[in-house]
């Protein structure tokens, strides 16, 4: 059953992408704006998520206690996330109220006043999650892990929702010139997706959005940093903590790299198909040292991270990551089976269906298609481009972005690094 | 439409035909969960529910990897206070084989020794990663101190005593005293004919012979009288501040009063504590939030009312904003509570909140998932017919019936208030090549 996508782009820049879907009578949106963290002036991490908790609490037109009673009245989500790449503002709502929850999704992504009281307070917050962060070991590790695999500066190098320095020093002035340079119509995707005809979602958001103005900056492409020569071992020791986050990983490669579906495929026999793919059947399964270990791949515009995490006590830690440096050795000495990588394909493509079933997953898959310039057919190309991955193809992606002598290992909690 | 039937064995199966995806959902649902556990034996439900994926007679071990997935399926399983769950999410075809998994599971699991002790540090290490968490310590022991009589006192994963020292023969007592198809419910909800899923699953789970289910326990809390208190003091960097408040159970007439107060108070969250509906609950025109977040005291304020078989808990739980001081947090709650307890909600916030309400119950089952969740759900802890009357008994709530249950439940005397307060702990980094 393939979707069927309307796309439109205004003449100010703004892609509309509009879909139906009848199981409930309700409607998901998102705006998505390139305007993410990775977009976060230098020296001012935290800009991006920042701008998001703020984004929201206020418009030219309307102070935060209206939008809140002209949405909350009719049961209608409102959110705006920053992530990595994209800030996203989402709606979700019955049916009958889109003529009036639509409008003020648009409103707010547009018109945001930043009021001075909501800068203070909204900061106060993001400071208590980043306090919040520090606490928890498998923040800690995967923040340490990518400030090691991209140093220098790297966006992929900080965290999006910055540190405490950075974000203390922000200012309603610095808020407002991020918004007035990155969230432009033609830095904007807006997806709709619900129990009404497209024409009329697509009809909708053009009328809301029509008259806007504004030119989109370009994002300098960052290069990747260059293979690390050797390995390295980060401990943050939590000493107070009941069991340590290990997160093991490589620079990875992009959403557009030829060798993508490879290493999608790769990755889940790895550390997905299941209870956590190979690595699964030795951490969890045989050896029982694990409640979660799983591999992720994080494809985006740039080169994200490839990388394997695991919470154990501290007994085990070394054990843990002797065992993933031996799934990782008997790979590349043996390779995968073929068995593992057909499992992990006719899983993935017939993983898609549930992937599209409601109004936010298919507003999800149809906005990161968009981003990565896929096409609005991208839903019956996808099972293609997966079963033409060869077992070759996994086994040369495997070799190119795996390899243990070149792995940052980082190991949060209580643990204080390998006795002598 | 619900279609439901009973077989000669005492299995329930209920089924819900929605065509809009290609798309299966199968649930089979116990009535059992931490409730029934005694001492030494807490986390048993838990557990089982782990070995009840190692293997039966006709799917060997090495087989349960990738006899769902070969479907694009996804599966998984969830044990709480009165239930056990499993499920299968998949592609229709693969109707067969999930109805096959759940009567394997049902009857015939294997609970190879080996395999029991492997899990015991898999559950051990999930028991220590919620540690990790003072959210999580915090909740389990305001929890069991709410709770003098009755067996929702004890976390579901259990004591750690208990888990170092159960054996494989409690698990598979336990199992075989509750998995019978007399405490089961099934529910298929998909792109399926309903007469085609009743022949298969009477196929499958018709020779399993019924079995006598221990009785659960009927332990009436006593009522509190006076306020409780638990003070963490542990190594963290932030504080977190939370009540609860003896709570009606689902079938009781002050359930839905209950709700729509909590609505007023920290937002509408709807009655699906699966997935939540997969929508944020909206509470920005919540009386806390505007007392505690807008106004910088607390990052976050969330409440929780769950549906549950027998009284439980009503939570109010906050996070202490970066320099703001518990103290602040703590009368802020209170004066807002005593106010809603002095004055009671007006009909426009009521209004409000069922218009929340009413759109939170459509999302709840926005996926053949979470359709086939909630039937299950409420067959488990009531009838599964509570599901599609929810509206009703939503309707039938005024200002006065909120009024009444915020100065029943919302008072000192039945609360029970728990803070962490972080102090300084060891730390310390390095990095070496």
């Amino acid at each position: 059953m393939a979707l069927d996508v309307l796309r439109r782009v205004l003449p100010n820049g703004l892609t509309i992408l509009a879909a139906r879907n009848r199981l409930i009578p309700a409607v998901s949106m998102a705006l998505g704006v390139r305007a993410g963290g990775s977009a976060d002036p230098a020296g001012a991490a935290g800009t991006a998520a920042l701008t998001a908790r703020v984004l929201d609490k206020g418009t030219t037109r309307f102070d935060a206690d209206a939008i809140a009673d002209e949405l909350e009245g009719r049961g209608a989500s409102l959110g705006v996330s920053a992530g990595r790449q994209q800030l996203v503002v989402n709606a979700t709502c019955l049916v009958d109220d889109i003529g009036a929850v639509l409008p003020v999704a648009c409103e707010v992504a547009r018109h945001p006043s930043f009021p001075e009281h909501e800068v203070a307070t909204r900061r106060a917050e993001l400071l208590t999650t980043i306090q919040e962060a520090a606490d928890d070991p498998g923040s800690v590790a995967v923040d340490a892990l990518n400030a090691t695999l991209y140093p220098g500066g790297h966006p992929l190098g900080r965290s999006v929702r910055g540190t405490a320095e950075s974000v203390s020093a922000l200012t309603r002035e610095a808020l407002v010139a991020f918004h007035r340079q990155h969230v432009t119509p033609g830095a904007t995707i807006a997806v709709a997706v619900g129990d009404l005809p497209p024409d009329e979602l697509a009809g909708r958001i053009a009328a809301e959005c029509g008259d806007w103005t504004g030119t989109a900056v370009t994002l300098p492409v960052v290069p990747t940093p260059a293979a690390r020569p050797d390995r390295a071992l980060v401990v943050k020791a939590m000493l107070d903590k009941a069991q340590a986050d290990v997160a093991y990983g490589f620079v990875g490669l992009s959403r557009r790299d030829p060798d993508y579906y490879a290493a999608h495929v790769m990755n889940n026999a790895l550390g997905q198909y299941a209870l956590g793919g190979r690595l699964g059947d030795s951490i969890r399964e045989r050896q029982g040292m694990a409640y979660y270990v799983y591999s992720a791949l994080d494809a985006g515009l740039d080169a994200g991270p490839l990388m394997v995490r695991a919470g154990v006590s501290a007994a085990n830690v070394e054990k843990t990551i002797a065992s993933i440096d031996a799934e990782l050795a008997t790979i590349l000495r043996d390779g995968f089976t073929r068995a593992e990588i057909d499992d992990a394909k006719r899983y993935l493509i017939g993983s898609l269906p549930r992937q599209l079933e409601t109004n936010a997953g298919i507003a999800g898959f149809l906005l990161s298609a968009e981003v990565y310039g896929l096409g609005v057919d991208h839903d019956r190309r996808l099972p293609q481009h997966l079963a033409a991955v060869t077992f070759d193809d996994v086994m040369r992606v495997a070799r190119r972005l795996l390899d243990p002598a070149r792995a940052v290992v980082v190991v949060a909690g209580p643990w204080s690094g390998p006795a002598a | 439409m619900v279609h439901e039937e009973r077989l000669d064995n005492g299995l329930t199966v209920l089924v819900q035909e929605v065509h809009t995806a290609p798309l299966a959902s199968v649930w089979c649902w116990y009535k059992v969960g931490s409730r029934d556990e005694g001492p030494g034996q807490t986390g048993v439900s838990h557990w089982v529910e782990h070995m009840n994926f190692k293997g039966t007679t006709n799917i060997p071990r090495d087989q349960v990897k990738g006899i769902i997935e070969q479907f694009g399926g996804s599966w998984n399983g969830y044990t709480w206070i009165d239930q056990t769950t499993y499920l299968e999410t998949a592609s229709a075809e693969a109707l067969d084989r999930m109805l096959f998994i759940e009567a394997e599971r049902m009857a015939r699991c294997l609970y190879d020794p080996a395999d029991c002790e492997s899990e015991r540090t898999v559950i051990i290490s999930e028991l220590q990663g919620g540690e990790n968490d003072p959210e999580q310590r915090l909740d389990s022991e305001i929890t069991v101190t709410a709770f003098k009589a009755h067996p929702y006192k004890h976390p579901t994963i259990g004591w750690l005593a208990d888990l170092k020292t159960m054996t494989r023969e409690d698990l598979y007592g336990h199992y075989r005293r509750y998995y019978v198809p007399n405490n089961a419910t099934l529910v298929v909800v998909g792109d399926v004919d309903t007469a085609d899923v009743l022949r298969r699953v009477r196929e499958q789970f018709g020779s399993i012979p019924a079995g006598t289910p221990a009785r659960r326990t009927a332990t009436v809390e006593p009522p509190q009288d006076g306020e409780r208190r638990v003070h963490l003091r542990k190594p963290g960097t932030t504080a977190y501040w939370r009540a609860v408040f003896h709570a009606p159970a689902f079938t009781d007439p002050d359930f839905f009063p209950l709700l729509a107060m909590d609505a007023m108070l920290t937002g509408a969250s709807g009655l699906n504590i699966w997935s939540g509906g997969g929508v944020s609950t909206p509470q920005r025109s919540a009386r806390l939030y505007r007392a505690l977040v807008n106004t910088g005291l607390a990052s976050s304020v969330s409440g929780f009312l769950a549906p549950t078989a027998e009284p439980f808990l009503y939570q109010i739980a906050t996070t202490v904003a970066h320099g703001q001081s518990i103290a602040a947090v703590e009368r802020a709650v209170l004066e807002a509570c005593d106010r809603f307890v002095a004055e009671g909600p007006t009909q426009a916030e009521l209004d409000k909140v069922v218009a929340q309400l009413r759109a939170r119950f459509v999302f709840d089952g926005g996926s053949v998932t979470d359709l086939a969740h909630q039937l299950g759900y409420f067959a488990t802890i009531a009838d599964w017919r509570d599901w599609l009357t929810v509206g009703e008994r939503l309707a039938a709530v005024t200002t006065e019936s909120v009024h009444h249950a915020a100065r029943k439940y919302l008072q000192a005397d039945n609360r029970t208030i728990g803070v962490f307060e972080p102090v300084a702990g060891d730390a310390g980094e390095s990095e070496a090549h």
